[in-house]
């Protein structure tokens, strides 16, 4: 037996709390985005062309463009979502950083939301915030445009959320595997589209908007309980 | 009452794709030990040392911390394991300071202004504490990672390859580290091409391949 062993100077492990865990990561993937302000407004550039393109690219008809506008404006969103995802854990992957969160005292799934709220608060949020905005090249209504952005609010995280089960589950292959993870999420995207869509409809249609955004709402709950655990499981299987 | 502290590892065996890595690999660490993996390129030392450290999951055969079996990613063990991959989870965004705060604050360990400022000093990146780690080399972000490890009361370190691009200040400063942690009754699994300058009554070797 060694002397010096029985009684080690370690101390019990800090307490550790899903909260903390969430908190550490969206602080700290928070901190780097603002580091990397070029990236992201690369992304929300992208979709401010996007959106702008098809006004240009149609006859200019007020009701041809209203009824294009919340369709095209969803779509913007989706790629703008889809083109930020591969960045969410590749860089983590390739540092090291994934295998210190999967080791972390700290639930991964918690770690994981965090840096989801993250990914949605700098690319999801402008997208929302940006929409009433760019509803006008459409010639949509005031109310039109503001209940597009309600239903952004409600669908961007679950685009974020989505994304991030595929982002995982594409970790490690060659090429960083952006197409594959295209084809993975952008079905998973379809009811999102509709229900988001279809509120912009209602609204121009003198309906009301609740239902859709209600179908919006529970996705978003279904989503953020369920899409954490499934991204967590995917990282695990990418570091084994 | 304080378990004593002890690795044991029976029967492991692990394959990469189809290949046998190794099989039937037995070995006891005690508190204060250290186990110096060798073998050479390819032989499997990162998949046992991801394996001991939980990220892994083995083909065959069991690792026990304690006495008490350990599945991958168990949460005991990742109370006690402090693990150094080959990539050193330094982010280029963050200042070697913000680096070294949120890897700690990841473990659940404290990370105060003055232990930070502290744990770098005795890197010897004092100089580089607000500097991105972006402009740093490859060794000072290595010190990082080891400045992370003595800050922190992990009894059980997991190195894999810790001393690739150190220079031989940095080399010391690995092996005083180590030898520290062996003093204190830790115990450090470490795979490393260069020798280790540790006390070799402590040092146990396993040769794979």
């Amino acid at each position: 037996m060694i002397p010096d062993a029985a009684a080690p100077p370690f101390p019990a492990p800090a307490a550790s709390g899903a909260g903390a865990g969430f908190a550490w990561a969206l602080r700290r993937d928070l901190r780097i985005g603002v580091r990397t302000k070029g990236e992201l407004g690369v992304q929300v550039l992208f979709y401010v062309l996007v959106a702008t393109l098809f006004p240009l690219a149609t006859a200019p008809e007020r009701t041809l463009l209203a009824a294009l506008g919340p369709g095209v404006l969803w779509v913007a969103a989706l790629l703008a979502s889809l083109l930020s995802l591969p960045r969410l854990f590749a860089s983590d992957f390739a540092d090291g950083t994934l295998e210190q969160l999967a080791l972390s005292p700290y639930p991964l799934a918690a770690l994981i939301s965090g840096k989801i709220t993250a990914h949605w608060v700098t690319t999801g949020l402008p997208v929302a915030l940006l929409a009433p905005l760019l509803g006008l090249q459409y010639a949509l209504d005031d109310p039109a445009r503001y209940t597009l952005a309600a239903a952004l609010l409600l669908g961007t995280p679950v685009l974020s959320l989505l994304g991030a089960v595929g982002a995982a589950l594409t970790l490690g292959l060659r090429g960083g595997g952006g197409s594959l993870l295209a084809l993975l999420v952008l079905p998973l995207y379809v009811p999102v589209l509709i229900f988001g869509a279809g509120a912009v409809e209602a609204v121009r249609g003198g309906l009301s908007a609740a239902p859709h955004l209600s179908l919006l709402a529970a996705c978003l709950l279904v989503a953020a309980v369920g899409a954490p655990f499934g991204a967590a499981a995917a990282v695990r299987i990418a570091l084994e | 009452m304080t378990a004593l502290l002890r690795l044991d590892v029976e029967g492991l065996g692990a394959i990469r794709g189809t290949t046998r890595l190794f099989s039937g690999v037995d070995f006891h660490v005690q508190a204060g030990q250290l186990l110096l993996v060798r073998g050479p390129n390819g032989a499997g030392k990162t998949t046992l040392l991801r394996i001991l450290a939980g990220l892994s999951a083995a083909l065959d055969g069991a690792v026990a911390w304690c006495g008490e079996r350990m599945r991958p990613l168990d949460a005991r063990l990742r109370a006690v394991v402090s693990f150094a991959g080959h990539a050193p989870a330094v982010k280029d965004e963050l200042t070697a300071e913000e680096n070294l705060h949120a890897l700690l604050t990841l473990m659940g360990e404290p990370a105060g202004d003055a232990l930070l400022r502290d744990g770098l000093a005795a890197a010897g990146l004092a100089a580089q504490r607000t500097l991105p780690a972006r402009v740093l080399s490859q060794g000072q972000r290595r010190r990082i990672g080891l400045a992370r490890l003595a800050a922190t009361a992990r009894p059980l370190w997991i190195l894999d390859e810790p001393a690739t691009a150190l220079d031989d200040a940095g080399l010391a400063w690995l092996a005083e580290l180590v030898e520290r942690h062996l003093r204190a009754g830790g115990i450090v699994v470490a795979a490393s091409h260069q020798p280790l300058a540790v006390a070799p009554a402590r040092t146990a070797t396993l040769a794979l391949g």
